[in-house]
């Protein structure tokens, strides 16, 4: 007997694991779409952009629901162990991720159409938390769609230890909401708005940091959920 | 950094059917890759059984190498491995059941309840009722029922008389998860029995005998889900009274009804552990590969 560490004796399980990562990078990329048109759409005021985002929502949760009766099947047919398992219960978690992820975007869109549809023209330095929230979030959902993709380890811990910049980026935006409506009441309908947003955005941000933990616990079978404190 | 989008790679035949040549999806570089010396923690903090450095050979074939191993009181173990790994080699010497077989040769040292089962003075009609055995097909003797299990604690002197040996039959029966079956035929022929109940009269059988340890070697292998579940329900119930080592090659039997799960390999004990650590985080590569079906 030979050991193989290529791939399993039954070489259609492979194929069948292959397609859950592609499933998770798939609903991934349309994930990174829905946040990149929402902050686009805020960007430059283009409500159409807003529509399509709420328009393929749908394709999110058919995504969602597709990856979860592939992971059934899998579990059904092949009773995974050791890393097959982790595997499969990272992909799990991850589809659930990604699928908030959208509706974060969809929140982010819905406010948009809330902000603009009305022909109202909020004072920009409002907005300038959004922006700044906004790329951050969109670099931790590209880092982590990466990184499950390479699946690099060392990449995700990098990610969940950066991942506090984000928080501390969030508490910063609120601070400086609040001195916008100390100053002048007639932004706290706007401002409470841009408070939601880079709530969502800061949620985003959460879902981008479990994708790595949960690609942590794929591989190397150590649980770093909820213990700032082991990659500290 | 490439665009994620450009990752949103369409789904085609050829991934899903494992011919894309793919990078492997799980990790490789933790795993423990010597042979040297088994993985994880070989002792029980209440042992029934202790080996140490257990060495088989069958003439001049080394069947099992360097194995050490404590077996706890009132747990399952599972031993797993690919055929010929030496599994049940070495589940034989633990009652040493190798010794009917010409040209074997058992060193290093067994011991049950401290005692050492191959010191010369150790009389191995006692200790084959001690640590008991349940084969892989179903042997009961041509006989009824009900002497298939009394035949046991006659010839051990367990019953001073016919009542006390009645009460032997039904308790064993009761315990093995046949007495509600068969109370009213113990006069029947046992083989006129169905494959799960055969098997089932045979850890009655060897119930009988009071027992401190039971082997099964491929207890389950001849026999349907339904008396599998059966076998595997009773081996739960068992563990209350005995020590439990079973053989099996059905990775979901060894997870579902074992506490702790060795792994065998060209007969070295390469892993030993909790058996939800082996099955989810198994900590040597030859572990991960068996398990998940990577031996080519």
């Amino acid at each position: 007997m030979t050991l193989s560490s290529e791939g399993h004796t039954y070489r259609r399980y492979d194929g069948e694991l292959s397609h859950l990562h592609y499933l998770v990078l798939e609903l991934g990329g349309l994930a990174l779409t829905q946040v990149r048109d929402a902050l686009e759409c805020l960007r430059t005021r283009n409500l159409e952009m807003a529509h399509k985002v709420l328009d393929r929502e749908n394709l999110m949760d058919l995504g969602e629901v597709n990856a979860d009766a592939e992971i059934v099947k899998l579990i059904a047919r092949r009773s995974p162990v050791g890393s097959d398992l982790r595997l499969v219960f990272a992909v799990s978690k991850s589809v659930t991720d990604l699928e908030r992820i959208g509706d974060e975007a969809v929140k982010i869109a819905n406010l948009a159409l809330q902000i603009f549809g009305t022909g109202s023209d909020p004072n920009s330095q409002l907005l300038r938390d959004v922006n700044t929230m906004g790329a951050l979030a969109v670099k931790s959902l590209e880092r982590s769609l990466q990184i499950v993709d390479q699946r690099d380890e060392q990449q995700a811990v990098d990610l969940i230890r950066d991942h506090a910049e984000m928080d501390e980026e969030f508490q910063s935006g609120l601070r400086r909401l609040m001195t916008f409506i100390m100053e002048d009441s007639r932004n706290i309908g706007f401002a409470v708005d841009i408070v939601l947003i880079i709530k969502a955005l800061e949620r985003i941000g959460d879902h981008a940091c479990n994708l790595a933990e949960y690609l942590l616990f794929q591989l190397s079978g150590e649980d770093v959920r909820h213990q700032a404190t082991v990659l500290a | 950094m490439n665009s994620v989008l450009e990752l949103r790679t369409g789904m085609n035949e050829d991934t899903r059917a494992g011919t894309m040549a793919g990078r492997r999806l799980t990790a490789t570089a933790t795993f423990e890759r010597e042979y040297a010396e088994t993985v994880g923690d070989i002792t029980s903090a209440n042992p029934r059984i202790t080996c140490r450095d257990v060495n088989v050979f069958y003439g001049e074939k080394h069947a099992i190498q360097n194995c050490s191993l404590d077996i706890g009181r009132n747990e399952v173990i599972s031993l797993i491995g690919p055929s010929g790994c030496g599994k049940s080699t070495f589940i034989r010497c633990l009652n040493r059941m190798n010794d009917t077989i010409v040209g074997c040769r058992v060193t290093g040292s067994i011991r049950l309840d401290g005692q050492d089962i191959y010191d010369s003075g150790m009389d191995v009609v006692p200790l084959r009722a001690q640590v008991g055995m349940v084969f892989q097909k179903p042997n009961p003797f041509p006989k009824s029922i009900y002497e298939n299990v009394a035949y046991g604690p006659r010839i051990h002197g367990l019953a001073s008389n016919k009542a006390e040996l009645g009460e032997v039959v039904e308790i064993s029966l009761r315990r093995a998860g046949l007495w509600d079956e068969v109370k009213d035929y113990l006069d029947h022929p046992g083989i006129s029995l169905s494959g799960g109940q055969q098997q089932r009269l045979c850890i009655a059988r060897t119930i009988a005998v009071n027992p401190e340890v039971i082997l099964m070697d491929e207890p389950c292998s001849a026999l349907d889900p339904i008396a599998t579940a059966r076998i595997e329900q009773l081996m739960d119930e068992l563990r209350v009274h005995y020590t439990i080592a079973i053989v099996t090659h059905s990775m979901q039997q060894a997870a579902r009804v074992s506490q702790r799960t060795a792994y065998f390999h060209l007969g070295k004990l390469i892993e030993v552990g909790e058996t939800a650590q082996v099955f989810t985080n198994p900590r040597h590569q030859l572990t991960e590969d068996y398990i998940t079906g990577r031996f080519g």
